[in-house]
């Protein structure tokens, strides 16, 4: 593949490198997590989420997790589309809002229902609401439960999105996206720890 | 969807199904496009499969990552420690078919049944053994959010005997059930 691998460059990890030769043993495993990058963000078919849609929310996904040189990344991926910038300012702003300590939620009532650990139940602000409009306001409210809440997702979530316009396969891919990028932020988190500890 | 649900409401090492909460491909509907996203054709029999086979390119890829980390044990960390940092990510998030089926999985190939069903039972604090304890805490600190993984849990695996490719296979394995755990958990729900 001729683009360059994202989770290394986000990684810092130089060709040669110790951790280099590690990931090479893990060959599929790394030229598919490439893959999985390429066929959420360049992918064959936006129909059902567009290419602004999946910006903005990786953004927003991303920097919910605090500074980072993935959400650097995202960010920069965002602001050229059209609406860039004005989506951008809203996402800051709902970063700023949404962010918070995870995982919390609800059990299924039973015995682990001790467990259960309240939290921030996150909605998009009325002024982020018309900027961002009905799509991407209900898509970071259900972003912002999968990264700090899963396990409140319940059937009445799928609903939410299918009324604000998210048709069944658009939510798959959304999904995979948020999900993908809960995976992909973590690894690079991960690999420039154990650089670091190394250097 | 389906027929009744009867929803787990513990952590458990037995089987469970999963059912969706929104509508998965028809099986009579699956083009060669979703075979090829399906990877394992006998995953067109699976409900989970042929909602995630809506974006077969995606599919494709998170399942050839999903195995390569997991199975590919030519080298590094024993699949035993995959699966219990896949189990231990699960049990944390919440999880409870993924924690289920990587469970068992970390049961069948380090023969600790009733340590991986402590885990399950006491939670990510039950104390398993040195080199175990330091699995789970690793993984744990890589799912919360904030990341949490940092020097110290570096320093504990590498105590505990792990080399740096061991810890590479840790951080794959946790960090991909952040990936897995959130559609199970997001698109529909276990049944007994």
């Amino acid at each position: 593949m001729s683009t360059q691998d994202i989770i290394d460059t986000l990684a810092g990890i130089e060709p040669g490198s110790a951790l280099d030769a590690i990931r090479a043993r893990r060959l599929q495993a790394r030229e598919n997590a490439q893959k999985s990058y390429l066929s959420l963000f360049e992918p064959i078919d936006a129909g059902d989420v567009s290419l602004t849609e999946r910006a903005a929310v990786a953004a927003f996904v991303t920097g919910l997790h605090g500074e980072s040189s993935v959400a650097t990344f995202y960010r920069d991926k965002l602001a050229p589309n059209a609406d860039g910038a004005r989506l951008l300012e809203a996402i800051d702003a709902e970063i700023a809002r949404g962010r918070t300590s995870g995982p919390y939620g609800s059990y299924p009532a039973g015995p682990l229902s001790i467990e259960n650990t309240a939290g921030l139940i996150y909605r998009v602000s009325a002024a982020s609401k018309s900027a961002l409009g009905t799509r991407l306001a209900a898509a970071l409210e259900h972003a912002h439960l999968l990264v700090f809440r899963p396990r409140d997702a319940a059937a009445s979530d799928m609903k939410a999105l299918l009324d604000a316009g998210w048709s069944t396969t658009g939510i798959v891919t959304f999904s995979q996206l948020v999900a993908f990028l809960s995976f992909q932020v973590r690894v690079v988190s991960g690999l420039r720890t154990l650089a670091a500890v190394n250097a | 969807m389906s027929a009744t649900v009867n929803p787990p409401v513990v952590f458990t090492q037995n089987e469970l199904g999963w059912v969706s909460w929104i509508d998965p491909l028809p099986e009579a509907d699956l083009t060669e496009r979703h075979f090829a996203g399906l990877v394992d054709r006998s995953r067109a029999k699976s409900e989970y499969f042929r909602l995630l086979v809506r974006d077969p390119e995606v599919l494709e890829a998170r399942t050839k990552t999903d195995k390569d980390i997991f199975y590919n044990v030519a080298d590094g960390l024993p699949r035993a420690e995959r699966e219990l940092a896949a189990a231990a990510t699960s049990r944390y998030n919440g999880c409870i078919y993924c924690a289920s089926v990587h469970a068992r999985f970390a049961s069948t190939y380090s023969k600790r049944r009733d340590d991986v069903q402590r885990l399950l039972d006491e939670g990510i604090k039950a104390d398993l053994d040195e080199r175990w304890n330091a699995v789970v805490k690793a993984s744990v600190a890589l799912a919360a959010t904030p990341i949490a993984f940092g020097p110290d849990n570096i320093a504990e695996l590498r105590s505990a005997g792990l080399d740096d490719a061991e810890i590479v296979d840790v951080i794959n394995g946790a960090s991909f059930f952040n990936w897995a755990n959130r559609l199970m958990l997001s698109l529909g729900e276990p049944s007994k």
